[in-house]
């Protein structure tokens, strides 16, 4: 996915919340933060100062003469200058150190967060743009952080110190400072605001252009077997163009505010030049003191100039910590279980909980009040008792659907796509909350178990096979993180993937990407089964496991599945009834509700829809 | 490196020159200013000549006047060049990235090539537009500057000596030092970027494992190492300001301890010693700028690089030995075929395939998962190249036809369908544009896109939508037929591309293509036996070799991997 880099400046919403939640986390360093304030204050202090001194420097000593009291009165400055030189540094280095700091936790914070949200939000959010939080805002911050902070208060500072002092120096001719100031700034905030309108024209873009491109990427086979280059690259060439012409028109007037900013400030220092000689002839202002003014004036419209460029930067940072701070807010999964899972082992028909990994689960259920518990042995009896449930709530996905599975079966779906097939598979494991009735699991509501063993009682393979970066083998022990290296390899040999993996540069070894590039689609669906093998779950869920596995394949993929998955409860997906075929129960789905259910044999009897779908009298979408 | 990047900006380089000259020029006027102010105070104001200091502050308004309309007009050409610079660029690497061929694409990831082609250059253009002024003002400064000084008092100007050389010297070390740096934080980004994507992605899988807590010790682990490095590179980076700081407060105080004494000697006068201040100021700034110019150099050539790898990305699939032939007939045989993805691979994906079709004929491809079916077929349009041995159409060795009309005799409906967001009408179309509404209809009748047509909303004005998501699984794979057929090719492939079709609608799209293209040769790729039991010939992949050719009866006698798959799959194909 594309990451965009974020150039324009928008407006945060509210403000000061989001400096608040901000402080929070500056909170955790505020001696160092008090630290650099301080040292911020002498270093833009020693600056002003300075040139202060220049006054009395020529009239007191250069003008008289007075080499020896020179000679001191540099000494002195120097000493200031060290400690401005030296208060720079220091606040430079501890900023940055906090910064980072403050940086690594939100992103951390971020990152648990998002860990913890429910797949909701990610059906309705790209990763896109949840990238871009970590990304794109995360670097405004920090970037804020790094230069900005620090930046603001001395620019603050030393305009704020230019402006008073060329007030004591001629309360006069710093009238002509004061305009030329007004003026500068409403150039500035006008510039600004024509240069934001067209990064957003600029950004909306590059959007288009990454879109395009993307959507050229994902179809470039098809793309090269119809000969279709050229026009696509007409396509591109136009909206190539006519990002060139927004970036040029943005970059155009931030560009401009730097010159214009410098030369009304020559402007500036030219009329007050000569108004100060004009003073100086009347008698107004002595040379040393027409000299150090004219410094001053010199140095008002730097302060200025970077104070509203930080402030920008500061508000893109602000609107970005803004974005990150309500992606942190976001409602995390619900998780009131109080039910866990525990090893247990079985003597003369008592079973007791265990540290061992005996492979043999119980549920550990709190009884009332007391802190006594009772055990539940997990035998994986699912059942859905008037089920509603919608993505939306507005539209129902499931209508009050109830169905059973007897513990220990292999229980298939099969139905069209949108059927409500996979959505009964998310229920179970809670990664949607239903909107009415009950779910049940060995007879304990799913939301009294603790999310986490619910999820740790059922394996998972599902259609889109994610592999991560790393090696084959360390992508099967996803499954089991404990895994020694004889099980990795018995599991991937009930999966059948041994034999390809062997076949592999690397073997076990071998190296895979995020997108696991040069392994077919169906070589992928064996690694994900051999990381849900690996697991030994007390339950199986295949949804749409086999889909590019050939026939052949899979049924020796089911023969071991079977074998380790001998007496506990396996659900199946497929929309090709080879994959169903012997489930003890199988059920079919139409418009979110059960039309049909039996055995092979019964439903062929039956001559309903499954008959139909068998005998291919019916398209399964 | 970077010489060869600005060689892309082509028709945008006078603009780049107009930016130069203008910001020169400005320079020069913003020097001239101080230059005319000590005028004003030594000789002006001592001489109390008023109409003088009329006449100086006219010319120093003059001068910014100008400056401000050069200043304008930099900005304008300067936005110009840059991203006019950051077009051609994305033109170049676009234009670069239709010729990749499938090994190269896989070479750099499809993710990281749109970044390459968003990201990165719109980090080159902005450097190219926001630095071109600090670029050519600081060096302008610094001589002119430098000049001024030592015409002012080249007694007091011998501080420099001293501090600029010193200043300088700091500036390099850092600059140096931080650039191996700056792309070690980027290593250390992109690290996190990835752990976060994938995290994203698999989100499922995740939280399916309970591994959140495993995610995250991964991430803080990326995050520690994130935050160590860009301390560092920006800590140093930071020590620019206080090194600058240093030398000009010491110049300063330099300058009032030696020039007090000139003047005291009469070889100096007060408003030279206050315009001397300013040009060194104007020294010392000029320096920072360049060396800020080249910390934001360092930045972006990381940027660059990573374009230029795009361009410069060998492609290995090319016309180099095409001549002016066409397709006739369709005839294919593979000789002595091997092929693997990367030269390095030990093991080959398809070894020693050996294969005769004849133009009109029907053939089935079965085999097991990763037999490398896909991988051979996909070698007759040449969107991967043979490593040892040959494939041939008509005869004729696939590379000695120029792709183009390779591609078009030879029609493709992939394992992976897509279709594109504009109409129905607009994607049959997509192959050939200027196929008639005629044809249209009978492309859609032959593959039975027309039994579910007036079931759509608005006929063959349907949208499509992104990637296709109106129609289902069964009706996308019906479309992508159609659109392959209506490029009228010599040789149809369908790579697993009616899965989704049922059975019944199989056989009716089957028979009509035998009867309406009885010349075209049709090589099939199924999972099901019912798809391809009525081809001339069924070819048995293993392992990437062929196991065995012949009928369905013939194969059915005799061999052990079709009947084993006959066998799962029998009560359905009997029925």
């Amino acid at each position: 996915m594309a990451q965009y880099k974020y150039t324009g400046y928008k407006k945060p919403k509210n403000t000061k919340k989001t400096l608040f939640h901000l402080l929070r986390y500056l909170g955790h360093h505020k001696w160092m933060f008090l630290l650099v304030g301080i040292l911020v204050f002498i270093s833009a202090g020693a600056n002003l100062l300075g040139t202060y001194f220049l006054k009395p420097v020529i009239n007191r000593f250069i003008l008289p003469g007075d080499m020896s009291g020179l000679a001191e009165a540099v000494a002195g400055m120097g000493l200031m200058y060290l400690c401005g030189a030296l208060a720079t540094l220091g606040y430079n280095q501890l900023m940055i150190k906090s910064a980072q700091t403050v940086v690594q936790e939100i992103r951390r914070d971020l990152f648990v967060h998002v860990q913890k949200l429910p797949l909701k939000y990610f059906d309705a959010h790209t990763h896109g743009e949840l990238m871009s939080r970590f990304t794109n805002d995360v670097d405004t911050v920090q970037e804020a952080m790094n230069n900005s902070f620090a930046m603001i208060i001395q620019n603050f500072l030393m305009l704020a110190g230019t402006v008073i002092m060329m007030t004591v120096l001629s309360v006069r001719l710093s009238l002509i400072v004061i305009v030329f100031l007004a003026v500068m700034f409403v150039f500035i905030r006008f510039n600004g605001s024509r240069s934001r309108k067209y990064f957003q024209r600029q950004q909306a873009e590059l959007g288009r252009i990454g879109g395009f491109v993307e959507e050229m990427m994902a179809g470039q086979k098809v793309e090269k077997v119809f000969n279709h280059e050229k026009k696509d690259f007409e396509n591109f060439c136009v909206l190539n163009e006519s990002f060139r012409k927004e970036s040029t028109s943005a970059l155009t007037y931030t560009g401009m505010q730097v010159p214009t900013i410098v030369s009304l400030s020559y402007l500036n220092y030219a009329v007050s030049a000569c108004v100060g000689g004009l003073f100086a002839l009347a008698g107004l202002l002595d040379i040393g003191g027409l000299a150090s003014y004219l410094v001053y004036v010199r140095q008002s419209a730097l302060p200025l100039n970077q104070f509203t460029q930080q402030v920008n930067l500061l508000m893109t940072a602000l609107a970005g910590a803004e974005r990150i701070f309500e992606l942190m807010e976001t409602e995390a999964e619900p998780d009131e279980g109080v039910v866990t899972l525990c090893h247990v082992k079985e003597e003369n028909g008592e079973i007791t909980e265990t540290a061992e990994r005996t492979e043999q689960f119980a549920w550990k259920v709190p009884e009332g009040e007391s802190a006594e518990t009772k055990l539940v042995p997990l035998r994986g009896d699912v059942r859905f008792e008037r089920v509603v449930f919608g993505y939306v709530p507005e539209k129902k996905v499931l209508n009050g659907i109830s169905l059973y599975a007897k513990p220990g079966q292999k229980i298939a779906f099969v139905g069209s796509t949108g059927a409500g097939k996979t959505t009964i598979i998310n229920l179970v494991n809670r990664f949607y909350e239903i909107q009415a009735g009950a779910i049940t699991y060995d007879g304990i509501d799913i939301r009294r178990i603790r999310k986490d063993d619910l999820r740790h009682s059922l394996a998972m393979v599902i259609q889109e096979t994610h592999l991560f970066t790393g090696t084959i083998a360390d992508n099967i022990r996803y499954g089991k993180l404990d895994a020694t290296d004889e099980e990795v390899r018995e599991a991937a040999r009930i999966a059948n993937a041994d034999s390809f993996i062997r076949r592999l540069p690397d073997g076990y070894d071998t190296m895979l990407h995020s997108d696991g590039s040069n392994l077919s689609q169906g070589q992928r669906q064996l690694l994900a089964i051999a990381r849900a093998a690996v697991a030994r779950p007390p339950v199986l869920i295949l949804d749409e496991a086999t889909s590019s596995v050939d026939t052949r394949t899979e049924r020796l993929i089911e023969k071991g599945m079977d074998a380790i998955m001998e007496g506990r409860t396996v659900f199946v997906i497929a929309h090709r009834l080879s994959t169903v075929r012997n489930s003890k129960a199988i059920m079919v789905l139409e418009h979110g509700e059960i039309i049909e259910r039996g055995d092979h044999e019964d439903l062929l009897a039956q001559k309903g829809r499954y008959y139909q779908l068998y005998t291919g009298q019916f398209e399964l979408e | 490196m970077l010489i060869r990047l600005f060689s892309y900006m082509g028709k945008y380089k006078k603009y780049a020159v107009f930016a130069m000259l203008c910001i020169t020029v400005e320079s020069i006027f913003e020097l001239l200013v101080p230059l005319i102010m000590a005028d004003v105070v030594d000789v002006g104001v001592a001489s109390g000549d008023t109409a003088y200091i009329y006449a100086k502050g006219a010319q120093m308004v003059v001068c910014a006047v100008l400056a401000l309309i050069l200043g304008m007009g930099s900005a304008r050409f300067a936005a110009l060049a840059g991203q006019g610079l950051g077009a051609e660029l994305r033109r170049a690497e676009y234009e670069r990235l239709q010729h990749y061929s499938f090994s190269n694409i896989d070479h750099f990831r499809s993710s990281s090539l749109v970044t390459r082609l968003t990201s990165d250059v719109t980090n080159i253009q902005n450097a190219v537009s926001m630095g071109m002024r600090p670029f050519c003002r600081g060096p302008v400064m610094l001589v002119a500057a430098t000049a001024v000084a030592f015409s002012i008092n080249h007694t007091l100007a011998v501080v420099f000596f001293v501090a600029l050389p010193l200043l300088a010297a700091a500036l390099f070390v850092i600059t140096m030092k931080v650039r191996p740096l700056y792309s070690r934080m980027q290593g250390a980004v992109d690290t996190v970027n990835r752990i976060v994507q994938e995290n994203l992605t698999a989100i499922r899988v995740v939280k399916a494992f309970v591994r959140e807590d495993y995610e995250i010790a991964k991430f803080e682990e990326g995050n520690k190492n994130l935050r160590t490095q860009s301390e560092t590179a920006f800590r140093l980076a930071s020590l620019n300001m206080p090194a600058m700081q240093f030398v000009m407060y010491g110049t300063i105080l330099g300058i009032l301890l030696f020039g007090g004494e000139l003047i005291q000697t009469g070889n100096m006068q007060v408003g030279e010693l206050t315009g001397f201040l300013s040009y060194v100021l104007q020294i010392l700034n000029s320096l920072m700028m360049i060396s800020n110019v080249f910390l934001m150099l360092t930045r972006s050539v990381a940027s660059g690089v990573r374009i230029m790898e795009v361009i410069d990305e060998k492609i290995d699939i090319t016309d180099g030995q095409a001549k002016d032939i066409e397709v006739e007939q369709g005839d294919i045989s593979f000789e002595h075929v091997w092929f693997k993805y990367k030269k390095e691979a030990k093991e080959y994906v398809l070894s020693d395939v050996n294969l005769q079709i004849r133009a009109g004929q029907t053939v089935g491809i079965i085999g097991q998962t990763g037999a490398a079916k896909s991988t051979l077929v996909q070698l007759i349009p040449r969107l991967y190249e043979v490593e040892k041995g040959v494939v041939k159409v008509d005869g004729v060795p696939v590379q000695e036809y120029p792709m183009e009309r390779l591609r078009d005799a030879i029609a493709m409906v992939l394992q992976k369908n897509t279709l594109f967001s504009g109409s129905l009408l607009s994607n049959l179309k997509w192959g050939r544009e200027d196929a008639s509404m005629e044809e249209v209809e009978e492309v859609c009748r032959i593959a039975c896109v027309d039994e579910f047509l007036d079931r759509l909303p608005e006929g063959y004005e349907t949208e499509m939508g992104q990637g296709g998501v109106n129609v289902s699984g069964g009706q996308k794979q019906r479309i992508c037929i159609a659109r392959a057929l209506l490029k009228k090719p010599k040789v149809l492939i369908l790579d697993d591309s009616t899965s989704a079709v049922d059975t019944a609608t199989e056989r009716r799209i089957r028979e009509r293509m035998q009867e309406y293209l009885p010349f075209m040769t049709k090589i099939v790729i199924a999972q099901r036996i019912s798809s391809v039991r009525n081809a001339d010939q069924i070819v048995i992949l293993d392992d990437g070799k062929i196991n065995d050719i012949g009928t369905h009866e013939e194969l059915l006698a005799r061999n052990e991997i079709y009947q084993q798959i006959y066998e799962s799959q029998k009560e359905g194909v009997e029925l």
